[in-house]
């Protein structure tokens, strides 16, 4: 998989000259070059995205229709939690992670980020970490089947598979935390002279703040896991009450991570948003420093309201009260985040190419996806709610239809920077359109299951249930299917078509767009000039 | 494809196998490590070979970041770059401990108590839930590990170990080079000493006061918090003989030392945790 990536992406920079390092496989393996290491890992997002969504189709295929026809419960269980694993790990965050070595270097006047070769570890750590979870698939026992938060005691009856996919997480987190560090250390310290933070790119902004929480956050998962290994192997008592222990103690350290990582995965996708939505309206972002604020301050609380997903667990009631209130209190600064996008628009002179149209696609659906959490935040209404289908479609709408969709967004906002060609304008409306299209159908019916009382995590369910689950079933195959096209859009722009000027769209401001397309392999030899009409604030 | 330092040009290292080398690794301890827990022949000689390869990668890694380092490559922008990224990897090393020591409080305050309470009487019948213990279920008896004798001296060391290190960083400053050496060596000195006191209280706790990692939550919270801490100062240990050994090849000027200043930094941290430890695991 990752040889065919490579020689498909080699003629990507062939014109470009980029000194006299290693060619061909070594040139990827060895590089230090933020563009190389970018675009290798948005390659392997989406080569683990396909993997995920071939999971996730499993899934749908099982759910077509009431009884068990294609896959056992055991096996149904390993699928559902590969899927989430992968797609949380392996497809958005890496894909975020690309952008960021991509774009942040080019955003701030810098010729890399601080550590190019520490940087390239960061990738490199990410397919260990995938060959220890696809392969655990065919260890006895299976692979990891208690859903992707690992739930003792189930987690710790599991058997080799879930060692694997313990010592996957602890990969995936040593490259989050080295990834994180380069990233803090470069938009702190290597921003041309001129750029202070506060006339920084947003999307900048939301890396600062999202390598924050992952330096805080995995470390914290690394313990959790740690603690299963142990329980596991070696005898401890830490989730077993038998011992003194307590499985709830699992649960609030995993949602101590668990809760910033929802804002790991969503800020940087504001921030993409934060770009294309001034590019298309011609207009400067509305209300910059309160933007700016809103991500530190959804940064902080997401610390602190992780017990709202244990509101069944048993907390008191005092406990059930915070974290409803600091849980709604979020919705201040995401309120001022929507609000801020949509005033930006208001009299801009509005156009609507892909990037923009998955941009208010991620406006729309992501705030539904934000309202129904809000549903989700009270207590009362959460005990009824909790391990439905509506949870299923909540976080499907914040995590696809926000994570997803911005990343398609900023794909289709910066393909013409990376390859120096236009893409099919035709064909990414065409896939905007299918994916919003199937998107809902695969979503919007599992709000009604989850009313209805159908349970998720369940390979079998009622006969009042079928018709909604044979809905969502299409949906989500259309919805699969459908981006294959991204395939053929990247290859396209890759292989030729019309040129792209430095600066393809007209409203685009930023440093990034001084520099000619395709963009030279090492951008800024030396700190350029810093031109107050290309900043944000 | 390296620049040369100057002040205002950015510094960008060549392209380096290391990486990869580093990714096999991990790959090899992560598979030799669930071959050996799973007691799956051969696992054994995976993780070995994974110790290896990290130990080659490591040698070979930072021997030429030392290189570059020594050869004037790195100018003031790089060094302020190591110290950002220096201060948030030992925070992150800080939220690592702070989930043990969250377990800890969390067991101590709630579940443990918890435990003992009217709602779990029928299960749990007799069960006092005093602090410490191996949980109610627990058969066998043990001895808790006491503050006031080793760990007490061994806090006694970690904090001189603090002061030797900061001598030995003024002995820098002033560019007396001897008192530099005799204070790192003094600093190992105390480190290596704590760890092998260290060691003398787990072989005591197994062997006579009955006190195991399978000793319930408090056996699990007291070997996963000293037993993660022990290993962070063997590591500090091992990075100190480095500094050592690079200050008697001449490498560190007044001026330019950042290694030098990383390293005390790690030990400082490992040093405050203990402090954590001492209160939270031994004392109270």
């Amino acid at each position: 998989m990752q040889a065919s990536q490579h020689a498909g992406h080699a003629g990507h920079h062939e014109d470009d000259s980029h000194g006299h390092g290693p060619t061909g496989l070594m040139r990827w393996i060895t590089t230090t070059n933020h563009k190389d290491i970018g675009t290798m890992y948005l390659w392997f997002s989406f080569a683990m995205f396909l993997v995920g969504g071939a999971m996730s189709l499993i899934i749908r295929a099982e759910l077509l229709s009431p009884g068990l026809q294609y896959v056992s419960p055991e096996f149904y269980n390993q699928m559902l939690t590969l899927h989430a694993l992968i797609m949380v790990f392996g497809a958005i965050m890496p894909a975020f992670v690309g952008f960021a070595n991509w774009m942040i270097p080019m955003m701030i006047g810098a010729p890399d980020m601080a550590f190019a070769r520490m940087n390239n570890w960061s990738f490199w750590l990410l397919p260990p970490a995938a060959i220890l979870l696809t392969a655990s698939l065919f260890v006895p026992g299976g692979a990891a089947g208690t859903g992707w938060t690992l739930y003792p005691p189930l987690s710790i009856q599991m058997g080799m598979g879930m060692d694997m996919a313990i010592f996957a997480v602890h990969i995936l987190g040593m490259s989050s935390i080295m990834g994180s560090i380069n990233i803090i250390t470069t938009v702190l310290n290597m921003r041309t002279p001129g750029m202070t933070l506060m006339k920084m790119p947003l999307f900048c902004w939301t890396w600062l703040v999202t390598a924050f929480l992952l330096i805080a956050s995995m470390p914290i998962l690394a313990g959790a896991v740690t603690m299963l290994l142990t329980d596991r192997h070696f005898g401890t008592s830490f989730f077993n009450a038998a011992g003194g222990g307590d499985p709830v103690l699992f649960q609030h350290i995993f949602w101590f991570f668990g809760h910033p990582e929802v804002y790991i995965i969503a800020l940087p996708a504001f921030g993409v948003v934060s770009h294309v939505i001034p590019a298309f309206s011609r207009k400067h972002l509305f209300g910059y420093t309160s933007m700016v604020y809103a991500i530190a301050a959804i940064g902080l609380i997401s610390f602190f309201v992780w017990a709202h997903h244990m509101y069944v667990t048993g907390i008191p009631l005092t406990g059930q009260l915070y974290f409803m209130y600091a849980t709604m209190l979020i919705a201040i600064p995401t309120g001022v985040k929507v609000f801020n996008w949509v005033t930006t628009m208001w009299r801009g002179s509005l156009s609507f190419e892909t990037p923009m149209l998955f941009a208010l696609g991620f406006l729309v659906l992501f705030t539904i996806g934000g309202l129904t959490g809000l549903v989700l935040a009270m207590t009362a209404v959460d005990i009824q709610l909790q391990d439905t289908y509506y949870v299923v479609a909540h976080f499907h709408y914040v995590m696809v239809a926000g994570a997803l969709f911005s990343a398609y967004a900023g794909l289709y906002y910066w393909l013409p920077k990376w390859t120096g060609h236009m893409y099919h304008e035709g064909l990414g409306k065409l896939h905007f359109w299918l994916s919003m299209i199937f998107f809902n159908i695969a979503f919007f019916p599992q709000h009604f299951l989850g009313l209805a009382g159908m349970p998720r995590r369940i390979p079998d369910y009622a006969q009042q249930f079928a018709d909604f689950n044979m809905i969502s079933t299409w949906g989500s195959f259309g919805f699969g299917f459908s981006q294959l096209l991204v395939l053929v859009v990247v290859f396209k722009a890759m292989k030729g078509g019309v040129k792209a000027e430095a600066r393809p769209w007209d409203g685009a401001r930023g440093l990034e767009w001084t520099v000619p397309s395709p963009a030279p392999h090492h951008t800024f030899e030396d700190p350029p000039p810093f031109d107050p009409a290309e900043a944000h604030g | 494809m390296s620049h040369p330092a100057s002040a205002n040009r950015y510094f960008v290292p060549d392209p380096s196998h290391w990486p990869l080398v580093g990714s096999l690794a991990l790959l090899l301890l992560a598979s030799g490590a669930v071959l050996t827990m799973n007691s799956i022949a051969n696992g054994g000689f995976v993780l070995m070979g994974g110790f290896a390869v990290l130990a080659v990668m490591l040698f070979g890694w930072f021997a030429r970041v030392i290189g570059e380092s020594e050869s004037g490559s790195y100018n003031v922008q790089v060094d302020r770059s190591f110290r950002w990224a220096m201060a948030w990897f030992i925070f992150s090393e800080v939220m690592f401990f702070a989930a043990f020591f969250g377990a800890l409080f969390y067991v101590r305050v709630l579940s443990v108590p918890d435990l003992a309470s009217a709602d779990q009487a029928g299960l749990w019948e007799g069960f006092k839930g005093q602090w410490p213990t191996a949980g109610p279920a627990a058969k066998d008896v043990f001895t808790p590990m006491h503050a006031w004798g080793i760990p007490a001296i061994n806090t006694l060391l970690l904090l001189s170990s603090g002061v030797t290190v900061t001598w030995a960083h003024w002995g820098l400053i002033a560019n007396k080079r001897q008192q530099l050496i005799t204070g790192l060596a003094l600093t190992i000195l105390l480190g290596l000493v704590f760890i092998s006191l260290q060691a003398y209280e787990y072989a005591e706790a197994y062997s006579h006061l009955g006190l195991k990692m399978t000793t319930g939550v408090y056996g699990s919270t007291f070997y996963m918090l000293t037993g993660f801490h022990g290993f962070h100062v063997t590591l500090g240990a091992t990075m100190l003989i480095v500094i050592l050994v690079r200050t008697l090849k001449g490498h560190f000027t007044a001026e330019r030392h950042f290694a030098f200043e990383a390293v005390a930094w790690y030990w400082h941290f490992v040093d405050v945790v203990w402090l954590g430890l001492f209160v939270v695991v031994y004392w109270l």
